[in-house]
C-alpha cells in the first residue's frame, strides 16, 4: 500500500460522510425542522410588530444558525465509532486530511441548512430589501465554513471524553462569538450602508485561524484520543 | 501495561518473525486484546517497549508503518449506512490501491450476491467476511486477528484460512488470539498461553 495525497484522502473523508448522512439523514433531517420552528417561535414571542421582526429576523437567522450549526458540526465528528476510527488510523490517513474532510462535509451541510432557512426567515420577518446582497452570500458561505470548522475542531478535542457532549458547546460557543458578531455586523452595515471591510476581513480572519489550528493539532489529537 | 492502577500485561516477551503465525489463547481478561491492540499500534505500552516492522509504538512515527498492519477486533469496523461494496472501495481508494480487484474479492469471500447490500442490513458473518475481504485486499505485512472465528460458520473457516495464508506466503506475520485455542490451532506454527497478564506457557510446534 503507498496511500494517497492529503486532498483526495481529504475529499474521500468528506464523500464517505456525505453519503453516510445522506442515508442516516441524522443531523440534516433534525436540524432543518427544528431551526425552521425555532424561526418561527419568535415572531409568535414578538407578535405583530413587523418592523421590530424585520430588523431582529437576520439576527434570528444567524443565531439559530450558530445553534444548529453547532449540532450539525458536533454530530458530523460524531459519526465514526472507534474501530472505524482505528480502521482509518491503520489506512494511514492522515489525521489533517480527516479534519478538512470532515469540516468540508460539515460546511456542505451548513449550507444547506441556511439555504433552506433562508426563504423561512424572509417569509417570517420580512427584512425588507438589503442592498450588496451578494456580499451576504459571502457572509453565509463564511459562516457555514466557520461553524463547521469550530465545530469540527471541538469535536475532535473532546473525542474520547466522558463529558464530550457537555464540552462541546462550551468549547464551540466562545468561539463561535466573534464570527456571530461579525456577521451581524455585515448584514446591520449592509443595512444602514456602511463599510463592510473590516467585519468580513474578522470572519476571514478566523475562518483561517481556525483552519490552521484545526490541521495542526488534527495528529496530537488523534494520537491522544486513542 | 498498566491501566490506572491495574497492570494488565506484566510479564511478555514475544516475538513474530516474517512468514510465522503465532496464536495467543487465554481466558477473558487475559490481556490478549491489548496485546494485540499494542501490536496494532493503537495502544502504547506504559512499561516495556514494542517494535512493529521495525518502529518503536509510542517513539516513531508510525503513519507508514501502520499501512502495513491490519487488525480484525470484536466490532466490524464498517460503515452501517454504506453498502459493503462501498465500504470495502471506500477502504481501496484511502489505500491508494484502487478499485479493481473489489468486486473480485468479495466474490472470494463469499460476498458476491451481496455486495449491494447495506452492512448495517447485513449479518454479523457476512461483515466479518467484508472484514477479511479488507485484508484480502490490502495485503497487510502483519495480520492481528482478534477471535478470528466469531462470528463466522464453519463454510467460512476456509476464508479465515485463506487470509492467514496470504500474508504467511508473502513472508508477513500473523498473530491470532482466541479463549478457543482448539479452533485456531490448526492455524498456527506456535501457540502461547497468556494469564493475569503473563505469557505463561508455551505450548511449542503446532
Amino acid at each position: 500500500m503507498t496511500g494517497m495525497g492529503f486532498w483526495r484522502q481529504a475529499r474521500e473523508i468528506a464523500r464517505k460522510d456525505l453519503m453516510v448522512e445522506g442515508r442516516a439523514g441524522e443531523a440534516m433531517y433534525i436540524t432543518v425542522p427544528f431551526g425552521a420552528v425555532a424561526l418561527m417561535l419568535i415572531p409568535l414571542a414578538i407578535g405583530t410588530d413587523k418592523p421590530l421582526l424585520a430588523r431582529v429576523g437576520p439576527g434570528m437567522f444567524l443565531a439559530v444558525s450558530l445553534l444548529f450549526g453547532m449540532l450539525v458540526a458536533f454530530r458530523q465528528t460524531a459519526t465514526d465509532t472507534q474501530p472505524q476510527r482505528e480502521l482509518l488510523m491503520l489506512l494511514g490517513t492522515d489525521a489533517a486530511a480527516k479534519f478538512v474532510g470532515r469540516s468540508a462535509a460539515s460546511t456542505l451541510l451548513l449550507l444547506i441548512f441556511e439555504l433552506v432557512l433562508i426563504p423561512v426567515t424572509v417569509l417570517l420577518y420580512n427584512p425588507g430589501r438589503i442592498d450588496g446582497w451578494p456580499w451576504l452570500v459571502l457572509v453565509v458561505v463564511l459562516l457555514a465554513t466557520g461553524l463547521s470548522l469550530v465545530g469540527t475542531l471541538a469535536g475532535t478535542v473532546t473525542l474520547g471524553l466522558k463529558t464530550r457532549s457537555t464540552l462541546t458547546p462550551l468549547l464551540v460557543a466562545p468561539l463561535s462569538m466573534p464570527m456571530l458578531l461579525a456577521a451581524g455586523q455585515i448584514v446591520e452595515s449592509l443595512r444602514v450602508e456602511r463599510s463592510i471591510v473590516v467585519w468580513v476581513l474578522l470572519m476571514v480572519a478566523i475562518n483561517l485561524a481556525m483552519s490552521v489550528i484545526g490541521v495542526a493539532t488534527a495528529k496530537p489529537l488523534e494520537e491522544t484520543a486513542t | 501495561m498498566r491501566f490506572g492502577r491495574m497492570s494488565v500485561l506484566t510479564a511478555v516477551d514475544l516475538a513474530v518473525g516474517p512468514g510465522e503465525v503465532v496464536g495467543i489463547a487465554g481466558p477473558n481478561g487475559s490481556g490478549k486484546t491489548t496485546l494485540l491492540r499494542i501490536l496494532a499500534t493503537l495502544t502504547r505500552p506504559t512499561v516495556g517497549s514494542a517494535r512493529v516492522l521495525g518502529s518503536i509504538v509510542g517513539t516513531d512515527p508510525l503513519t507508514e508503518t501502520r499501512r502495513h498492519v491490519a487488525l480484525l477486533g470484536h466490532q466490524p469496523a464498517l460503515w452501517g449506512e454504506l453498502t459493503l461494496l462501498e465500504n470495502l472501495s471506500f477502504v481501496a481508494r484511502l489505500s491508494g490501491i484502487g478499485t479493481e480487484r473489489v468486486r473480485d474479492i468479495l466474490h472470494q469471500v463469499g460476498l458476491g450476491g451481496a455486495m449491494g447490500r447495506r452492512a448495517d442490513h447485513s449479518s454479523h458473518g457476512m461483515q466479518r467476511r467484508v472484514e477479511f475481504a479488507r485484508a484480502l485486499l490490502t495485503r497487510p505485512s502483519l495480520l492481528l486477528l482478534d477471535e478470528a472465528h466469531a462470528g463466522l460458520d464453519r463454510a467460512a473457516q476456509a476464508i479465515v484460512e485463506t487470509t492467514v495464508a496470504d500474508v504467511r506466503d508473502r513472508g508477513g506475520g500473523v498473530v491470532l488470539v482466541s479463549h478457543e485455542p482448539d479452533r485456531m490451532l490448526p492455524l498456527v506454527d506456535f501457540t502461547y498461553v497468556l494469564e493475569g497478564g503473563a505469557l505463561v506457557a508455551e505450548r511449542g510446534l503446532a
